[in-house]
């Protein structure tokens, strides 16, 4: 159980297949349009349930509860030795 | 209740903008194709002066611009003798959420807080959705930014989640969705149901505040080299930069050449879930820079106010390679480490500047901040990752979403020209194209076409013969 007022990030169905734009890349129109949503539980809510939540300008929004406190996950990427050879210290000049 | 359907609330597009803004755009229409592009950006109520000052306000412009010697000196060292023009760069990540876009979105926060709006909306992956969070952070509105992120799979360029956490650190919500132009439809809704303002990219208000950064470009060249620059390059998207910049350059009475420049998506499709994270710039691309310099039109304001054909005097393409390899010559070189997409027009003008004298300038007009995700290691491990091929090679020969060849040596660093008339004609028949049956376009529908396409009225009346006997 995810307790009322947890920072949690839901997703909704905007559009489901069928209903997408016309004219749209068919493997995109093969897909549902779908929303990431974060704010604060309403009430009480499992994951993988219906939830209800307060977003950060105030709106309510509901979705199915995917995450709790979600994070940003960002670094700098792996090595890339190309870059290593662009005016760097492989440079023999 | 208000019916939601998609197609519900498309129809309400013209009456949810209008409530949204405070510009009632049908005020400017003239004839079949017509309206008036100087009353509707005159609709902004504020002198050049005025916008400088709100825009110093809340810490926006007033950016330095640094003179590029050693990229400069590289360039001279592949051009033929006596070439390479001074290369100076508009230190732009120097704004508050560290881009050119903070000078957008401050004149239309602004308004909104003028107007009485509580909060403001935008529909954008880029920096302007962190723009607009900075503004409205310190104009105490609250800020929703609608955002493409993921296709299908959750999967998001990390350079567009860096621009999400960047606008929930400034208090913005984000709604993230999937791959789709329905997006808008989002974002429509988002409008009716907050009554928030629509600080759209495209609105007037936007590209009045771009103006500043014209102005200052011509006052600081002028106060470094003593003389005004030869060439503006502009990274070129949705137009806002271009129009705004150039602009702001003609009330200096400033008139440089004004090049556009874009990286090549060519072949990547900007709607395609699977092509969606094939590409390694999510803007400042040809996706964008095309379908935007031939149909304004085609954004979320009835009618846009970035208008770039009008002020475009040249536009080139760079491939994803040469971006990336200018971005580390930037770092390693002049010490400074930006963007990747705002080195487009930087990519460019290395190029152009071996083309020009040695006593030439070449203004890059932006650069854009950088970070975790939005850096050219985490793009280029995120494109490796995607299975797109990184290679040393001749970037000629680089297939969007297939590989990215950064050149092998900086002499292969090659923008290529975008025929101007090409995009001109598509420009006037996407026009013609709203004429009803039978009607021709009038007088001042040509003139118009003229201002558009900055040609004179000659040359777009034959233009209009050529289309219409599909002899072009």
């Amino acid at each position: 159980m995810v307790k009322r007022g947890t920072y949690v990030q839901i997703k909704a169905t905007i559009l489901d297949i069928g209903e997408r734009a016309v004219g749209i890349p068919e493997d995109t129109a093969a897909t549902p349009l779908l929303m990431w949503c974060k704010g604060k539980l309403t009430r009480d809510s499992e994951i993988g349930h219906m939830a209800e939540i307060v977003t950060a300008s105030g709106r309510i929004e509901s979705g199915i509860l995917e995450e709790v406190e979600p994070i940003t996950k960002l670094d700098y990427g792996q090595y890339i030795p190309e870059m290593a050879q662009i005016g760097g210290f492989d440079d023999e000049k | 209740m208000k019916n939601n359907s998609y197609a519900d609330v498309m129809a309400r597009k013209a009456d949810i903008l209008r409530h949204s803004l405070g510009i009632d755009f049908a005020a400017f229409e003239q004839e079949h194709i017509s309206f008036d592009y100087e009353a509707m950006m005159s609709a902004v109520g504020l002198s050049l002066d005025e916008i400088t000052a709100i825009q110093r306000h809340t810490g926006v412009g007033d950016t330095p611009m640094w003179e590029m010697h050693n990229i400069t000196s590289l360039a001279r060292s592949v051009a033929k003798s006596g070439f390479g023009a001074r290369i100076f760069i508009k230190d732009e990540a120097a704004n508050p959420s560290g881009s050119f876009k903070d000078r957008r979105a401050s004149i239309a926060v602004h308004t909104a807080k003028k107007l009485g709006f509580k909060g403001v909306a935008a529909a954008t992956s880029g920096n302007y959705g962190a723009a607009v969070a900075s503004q409205a952070a310190k104009a105490g509105l609250k800020c929703i930014i609608v955002q493409e992120t993921y296709d299908s799979r959750k999967v998001g360029q990390p350079e567009i989640l860096e621009k999400t956490r960047k606008c929930e650190a400034f208090g913005a919500e984000v709604i993230q969705m999937t791959v789709g132009p329905e997006l808008f439809y989002k974002y429509l809704t988002v409008l009716e149901e907050t009554g928030f303002f629509a600080a759209s990219l495209y609105s007037p208000f936007g590209i009045a505040g771009v103006e500043t950064l014209g102005a200052e470009i011509a006052r600081q060249t002028r106060q470094i080299a003593g003389k005004d620059p030869d060439v503006v390059v502009t990274t070129h998207a949705g137009g806002g930069n271009i129009t705004g910049t150039a602009r702001g350059l003609y009330r200096e009475n400033c008139r440089p050449l004004m090049i556009g420049a874009s990286v090549n998506l060519k072949g990547l499709h900007m709607a395609s879930d699977g092509h969606f994270n094939r590409k390694s710039f999510t803007t400042g691309h040809t996706g964008f820079g095309v379908p935007f310099a031939t149909n304004p039109d085609r954004s979320d304001m009835p009618r846009s106010a970035a208008r770039p054909l009008r002020y475009m005097d040249k536009y080139v393409t760079v491939s994803q390679g040469e971006v990336f390899y200018m971005t580390q010559l930037l770092a390693q070189l002049e010490g400074l480490e930006r963007g990747p997409a705002g080195n487009t027009s930087l990519a460019a003008a290395f190029a152009i500047a071996q083309t020009l004298p040695q006593d030439a300038i070449v203004v890059v007009q932006e650069t854009e901040y950088t970070g975790a995700g939005k850096h050219i290691n985490s793009q280029l491990s995120f494109a490796r990752q995607n299975g797109i091929e990184i290679v040393f090679g001749d970037p000629a020969d680089e297939v969007a979403g297939k590989n990215i060849i950064l050149p092998q040596e900086p002499s292969l660093i090659a923008p290529k020209d975008v025929d101007m008339d090409y995009l001109r004609k598509s420009l006037i028949r996407n026009n013609l194209a709203k004429l009803p049956n039978d009607v021709k376009p009038t007088e001042q529908d040509i003139e118009f076409l003229a201002q558009e396409t900055n040609l004179d009225t000659q040359r777009v009346a034959q233009f209009c013969v050529d289309i219409v006997q599909n002899i072009v």
